[in-house]
């Protein structure tokens, strides 16, 4: 019935398969949006935030998304300015994982503050010392970079392409895509460190505070080191769960391999460097404002933040899919590979929860206590509706759009197909 | 001894006379419009600028102690101002005021992202998660010097700024530029039964609080009284409250050392 949209060379399955799962994924996005009118309607109440948790999980979600949404600014950082052209397989994808993901955190941030109607104040009576400032600007610009980014995978569509305006249009976009990715890596250098910075300024917090270089904590380097080297991961991640429920291959494998091993070693390159950071942090910054590392890991309820966040963190999801992802008999492996761009993906994750959550759960004043937090249902709600939203915007996108170069390719259709 | 032209307005809390009353607390929500629920039991979710916290030395008897410290907003004044909370706010609805070293917070530009909340290392920022709603016929009783605020923004203890501003308009009709120590106290000063908290210019060495304290301005006002203490000094975040004590364990209670753990 929809045959006309599909791109061609490809096969897509039929209208009401695809139309059963968007409404499964969908009825998840109404079960989001009935939380999200609930908090606009009633206020921030509904959540379980509180006077010393002020930023939750949708703070950790918003930095999480954004770390792993990186994989658009890197992909593209490398397709036209570095010249990888083998990449040119994967960066639409790329591109649409950061659309997804960018997309999500701003609406995210749009549902968590307290007075939404003044969201522009931002902008309008805007801190240039606040890193929430820097944040907000260059993510608003990066949005609109990956939205130009992917307007000519929109056009692309069979029968959008048709008319020769859009046809040439796309074809110019592309021509200058170049620029774009430029201003995209610009701009996501700036805010990827911001977010580091959110929780390396604040001086008052010992278990975020990092000393660095001038204005910028090392967390800000920290931060867009790690979104460049997870990012791509998740990239490979999201690829290869796409081809698993399409039973697909979508793309050929020595791209695949030469993404990963860029990853690889940027996260070895960002390991190294949060182990001297971490060591740094807890000989020297955090003991001169009275702290111990171990004040941090022990003496909270039920070990939730014990030891192990940091080894998991450092460790599991650091140094382990670092050296799995540059040996190139792992990345061969598609199992072992996908282990290890799943384990990096979780420690992007568990580096956002800690410098947000665990920050806060620290007692600072000698005689209080660790402070705990459990996420509200609309809380959980909201955060789970980016990701359904995202499920059915790549859902629609792979079916009407050529996202895969490679597929057609990869996936002959049989003697007589469209 | 030249007087400087700026005030740092301060606070000198002595630990050893509160008693704990919550006087100081009443008088600030009275003063101040706070708002308050049926349940107020949860304090993480309650606004008071005025906490006092109770302290204990974890002795058994008799050698136990208790010690009631009151935490309004500390007034940080950082480097140059840059108070912990005051440099994140990313809409400039809070600012630090060089005239009088007062931490102030602008509630309508305040758009509820509570970065400060997060900065804040005393929990003195609290959060309207709720629109106030007053008991019948209270509404009436509401200071009219202070805004109430309205739900999902940040709010704090501003030393009653409302009362700064009414004692300089009454000062310039008179025709004078300065203040008097007693013509301008906050509410939580003046309801202290024990007096307990003494508040003034710490600038000014005729106040009370200079000579209490004896400022040490060159070094972000460091007490010179060996009885005097600021909570967390060790952070740099230069707080214009400081304690009195002349129990050694309730002073150490004020901040964390690392050969303590």
């Amino acid at each position: 019935m929809d045959s006309a949209l599909i791109p061609k060379g490809v096969e897509r399955c039929p209208l009401g398969r695809f139309l059963a799962f968007i409404a499964i994924v969908g009825a998840v996005l109404l079960w989001g949006v009935v939380a999200m009118f609930l908090i606009y309607i009633k206020g921030l109440n509904q959540t379980n935030m509180n006077n010393a948790y002020g930023f939750a999980l949708w703070i950790w979600a918003d930095l999480a998304v954004i770390a792993l949404g990186g994989g658009a600014f890197f992909t593209g950082l490398l397709r036209y300015i570095f010249g990888k052209a083998e990449l040119k397989n994967i960066i639409n994808y790329a591109v649409l994982i950061g659309f997804v993901c960018y997309s999500s955190a701003l609406l995210i941030l749009a549902i968590d503050v307290g007075q939404p109607l003044r969201a522009w104040f931002i902008f309008w009576h805007a801190n240039v010392h606040s890193m929430l400032t820097e944040v907000a600007f260059c993510l608003t610009c990066y949005f609109g970079v990956l939205t130009i980014e992917y307007i000519p995978l929109i056009l692309e569509n069979r029968q959008i392409e048709r008319i020769s305006f859009f046809r040439h249009l796309a074809h110019n976009m592309h021509g200058i895509m170049a620029v774009f990715a430029a201003t995209g890596a610009f701009l996501s250098f700036f805010h990827q460190g911001s977010l580091g910075g959110v929780s390396g300024v604040l001086y008052g917090r010992p278990f975020g505070f990092r000393s660095g270089i001038g204005i910028w904590p090392w967390t800000f380097f920290l931060y867009t080191w790690s979104a460049a080297a997870c990012g791509p991961c998740f990239t490979i991640l999201v690829t290869r769960i796409t081809e698993m429920a399409t039973r697909k291959k979508l793309v050929k494998d020595e791209v695949i391999d030469l993404l990963a091993k860029i990853a690889g070693w940027m996260l070895v390159t960002y390991i190294a460097a949060k182990i001297v950071d971490t060591v740094y942090w807890a000989a020297v910054t955090a003991p001169a404002m009275g702290f111990t590392l171990m004040d941090f890991y022990t003496n909270n309820p039920g070990s939730a933040y014990g030891l192990w966040i940091l080894i998991a963190e450092v460790g599991l999801c650091g140094v382990l899919p670092a050296l799995m992802l540059i040996a190139p008999s792992v990345r061969r492996n598609a199992r072992l590979l996908f282990l290890a761009v799943l384990l990096a993906v979780l420690g992007a994750c568990l580096n956002r929860w800690v410098m947000i959550l665990q920050m806060q759960a620290v007692p600072v004043l000698p005689f209080e206590r660790w402070f705990t937090y459990f996420p509200s249902w609309q809380e959980i709600a909201t955060t789970i509706l980016p990701v359904a939203y995202g499920i059915i915007l790549i859902a629609f996108s792979y079916r009407y759009l050529p996202i895969f170069p490679q597929e057609a390719e990869l996936n002959p259709l049989p003697e007589g197909g469209r | 001894m030249d007087q400087p032209k700026n005030k740092r307005y301060g606070m000198v809390i002595d630990l050893d006379k509160c008693t704990g009353c919550g006087a100081c607390m009443v008088a600030c929500m009275a003063e101040n419009n706070i708002p308050f629920r049926d349940d107020d039991t949860d304090k993480l979710l309650s606004v008071s600028w005025m906490h006092v916290y109770r302290l204990s030395n974890g002795k058994p008897f008799p050698q136990a102690e208790e010690c009631f410290l009151p935490r309004p907003c500390q007034h940080c004044e950082g480097e140059h101002g840059h108070s912990p909370c005051v440099s994140v706010c990313p809409a400039t609805a809070t600012d630090y005021d060089m005239h009088t070293g007062i931490v102030s917070q602008i509630y309508t530009r305040c758009f509820g992202c509570r970065y400060c909340m997060a900065a804040c290392p005393y929990h003195v920022r609290q959060f309207n998660w709720w629109d106030p709603v007053w008991p019948e016929g209270m509404e009436r009783a509401l200071n009219p010097d202070v805004s109430v605020r309205m739900r999902g923004v940040v709010e704090k203890c501003s030393f009653c700024y409302s009362r700064y501003q009414t004692a300089l308009n009454r000062a310039y009709v008179e025709g004078r530029r300065e203040l008097a120590e007693e013509e301008y106290q906050t509410a939580c000063a003046q309801a202290c039964p024990a007096g307990a908290i003494v508040f003034g210019d710490l600038n000014n060495p005729r106040h009370r609080v200079h000579r209490i304290v004896q400022p040490d301005l060159a070094h972000g006002g460091r007490p010179r009284n060996p009885k005097a203490f600021r909570l967390l000094e060790r952070l740099g975040t230069h707080p214009k409250v400081y304690y009195l004590t002349g129990r050694d364990w309730v002073r150490r209670a004020g901040d964390n050392e690392v050969q303590k753990s």
